[in-house]
């Protein structure tokens, strides 16, 4: 039988760690693989004891409810322990590949576990949030986390330009998400996320203040995830953060920013409303996202198809899945809740793999990072290649990798709901990022090299990218292996 | 009307008025201080909401504490030429205006539809605000909340100490 220790157990691990990482770092300062270790054998155990957790859950008569614990503070669903798995995951994949990037690139790792694995707990807080202020303290961790690792090099004036920016507009767009918080809590006088269902449920709200709220609410979030208006920000601050942490911020940050669309969609319009006004809201809100997603899909990949650098390229194609992404929540059923947690994992696994990739190829001081520079990069190293090529067929959406299938629950789950046009414009969309990524694989193929590109030596680099093209190739083929376990929680 | 109304509005027309001044004025310094003088008056505004230990909070870490680091910042920068600032192009100044109008114009409908004045309070109201009550609900109902602001401000200071440290070693 689960009780409360083993059902919050991830998130006392996660925080222990971080907190031993943190502690332990001065008394290693000269042997930093203590510090390597624990930081991995923490996540581990994380990602562990969610996985237990999430086996407790299924065996329950109901999957699909989700009970709070801590005063109502803590959520312990299926959906939190799913998503804390596939955080430790991104976070593991990053350990892995950083310790020779930075070693190579910078020679200073002190309190770079620590914040990676805040980061992480951060996100699982996020994760298992019951309540609107606790979704909000973990939305910051993980932020301010990501602010310091984007500006981690600070001796390179780009990672340190790609910090500020980051901080300036993360803590403008904070605001707006603080003021949409203090709205719903205006409106229904509470911040527990199941007594506001239950509000809006009986009518007892005051929907002026709820729709400022859901607006402010989405302006913040969006910030989060690089959606549509809010994406300026985006393809500076990867281009300029070290390339290990591009990865992790753009897929695990926005994996953690559609989450908290999740949380909040499902709290606010999961139960049926006798209400005709927020039936309405409803259906206003969810045309709003739809054309979000919609631009946000067009913009990233058209912006993405003239650039010159690979970074700022595969920065774009991130803006524009996070439209994929929203596809669900606009969706709003089943079938787009659990294709958002089947396209996450898709998408954590191939951008962090793509990111290494490029981390290995990359020269001193962000040399060998156009794309031109790819030329004939299969010559030299066939296996990189063909690891890269994999990334980029299931980035762009080809059978029988993981990302075709993520694209098709997301489709189906649009057209299902009648947002047939959403849809026209997600499968246009695709077509055009097929230029820029196969463009990348003819690069690398077909034509011949100016020079003879080097590649780093990689480390424990290569476990993750077996691992992340295993994740990619393996889901791709038995999609059913993940989707039969994301189906149960709604 | 009562008393603690027309407190209430001669502190937010104070506040509003102060906020103008640090936004408008061209000498930080003076900025600095409009900005002190705003603290206080939301000090007052938070008392006049039964929040007394807040109020005193607002006094003793934004006016104190934060505004003197702020003000030591300005003296270290020694700000010379603010011209040099300026926001050259008027039609973003006067687009940012409109818009921000509009915002406002947005907020009055709201806030005004929903009828001005203090509703009436509970003779409770006034024990909530005092320390005792705000910590019984902080250490008890609020405290993973409690537990994971730790972990954000131990994050913030991990930060300053990685983006501030002189030497790379």
């Amino acid at each position: 039988m689960a009780n409360e220790t083993i059902l919050m157990l991830p998130l006392y691990l996660i925080g222990f760690f971080s907190l031993a990482a943190v502690g332990l770092d001065p008394l290693f300062s000269k042997n930093k693989k203590v510090i390597y270790y624990l930081s991995l054998i923490g996540l581990l155990e994380a990602a562990i004891s969610a996985g237990y957790a999430l086996y407790l859950h299924t065996l329950t008569p109901a999957p699909n409810i989700e009970i709070s614990y801590a005063k109502n503070m803590v959520s312990t669903g299926g959906m939190a322990y799913f998503f804390d798995i596939l955080f430790c995951l991104s976070g593991i994949l990053i350990l892995l590949s950083s310790p020779r990037y930075f070693t190579r690139e910078y020679k200073e790792l002190s309190e770079f576990y620590s914040l990676i694995l805040l980061s992480v707990s951060g996100m699982m807080i996020m994760a298992h949030s019951a309540n609107l202020l606790v979704l909000f303290i973990g939305i910051e961790i993980m932020s301010l986390s990501f602010y310091i690792l984007a500006g981690f090099i600070r001796i390179r004036i780009m990672s340190v330009e790609a910090a500020l920016k980051y901080f300036l507009l993360g803590a403008f767009s904070t605001g707006f998400l603080v003021y949409g918080i203090a709205m719903i809590y205006g409106a229904t006088g509470t911040l527990t996320l199941s007594v506001i269902q239950l509000s809006i449920q009986t009518n007892t709200i005051n929907s002026l203040y709820l729709t400022i709220g859901i607006g402010l609410i989405i302006i913040g979030l969006s910030f989060k995830a690089a959606i549509f208006p809010f994406h300026q920000w985006a393809p500076d601050v990867y281009h300029g953060s070290p390339t290990v942490i591009a990865g992790f911020l753009s897929a695990a940050g926005k994996a953690a920013a559609m989450m908290a669309f999740i949380i909040i969609a499902r709290a606010i319009f999961g139960g049926l409303s006798q209400n005709n006004f927020v039936k309405d809201l409803y259906v206003d809100v969810r045309l709003v996202l739809a054309v979000l997603s919609a631009a946000t899909m067009l913009i990233g990949n058209i912006t993405a198809l003239v650039q010159k650098n690979i970074k700022r390229m595969l920065a774009y194609s991130s803006v524009a899945h996070a439209g994929y992404l929203l596809m669900g929540v606009v969706a709003a059923n089943e079938r787009g809740w659990s294709g958002i947690l089947f396209y996450s994992t898709a998408y954590i696994l191939m951008q962090i793999g793509a990111f290494i990739v490029i981390s290995l190829s990359e020269r001193n001081d962000e040399q060998n990072l156009k794309i031109s520079e790819y030329r004939g990069f299969s010559k030299a190293h066939p296996y990189l290649a063909a690891i890269m090529s994999i990334f980029m067929f299931s980035l762009a959406g080809l059978p029988p990798f993981a990302g075709f299938f993520g694209k098709y629950y997301l489709f189906t789950a649009a057209v299902e709901t009648g947002y047939v046009w959403l849809t026209i414009v997600a499968v246009i969309s695709s077509l055009i990022s097929m230029y820029f990524y196969i463009g990348l694989i003819i690069k690398m193929y077909f034509e011949d090299p100016d020079t003879q590109p080097m590649v780093a030596e990689s480390g424990h680099a290569v476990l993750a990218l077996t691992l992340s093209t295993a994740g990619v190739m393996i889901f791709g083929i038995f999609p059913s292996l993940l989707m039969d376990i994301a189906k149960i929680f709604f | 009307m009562s008393l603690t109304f027309l407190f209430f509005g001669i502190l937010a027309v104070l506040a509003i008025a102060t906020a103008v001044i640090c936004v408008s004025n061209k000498n930080p310094v003076v900025s600095a201080m409009a900005l002190v003088a705003h603290f206080f008056m939301l000090a007052g505004l938070y008392l006049t909401l039964q929040a007394q230990f807040i109020a005193i909070l607002q006094i003793l870490i934004y006016a104190g504490a934060i505004m003197v680091l702020v003000i030591f910042v300005i003296m270290l920068l020694n700000l010379g030429d603010e011209e040099k600032l300026r926001e050259k192009t008027k039609y973003r100044k006067i687009l940012a205006s409109l818009l921000g109008i509009g915002f406002i114009a947005m907020l009055c409908s709201v806030y005004l539809g929903g009828g001005l004045g203090n509703k009436a309070t509970s003779p409770m109201a006034i024990t909530i605000g005092a320390p005792a009550a705000l910590g019984k609900e902080l250490f008890t109902n609020y405290l993973f909340a409690f537990e994971a602001i730790a972990l954000l401000l131990l994050t913030a200071i991990i930060g300053a100490v990685v983006l501030a440290k002189r030497k790379v070693d």
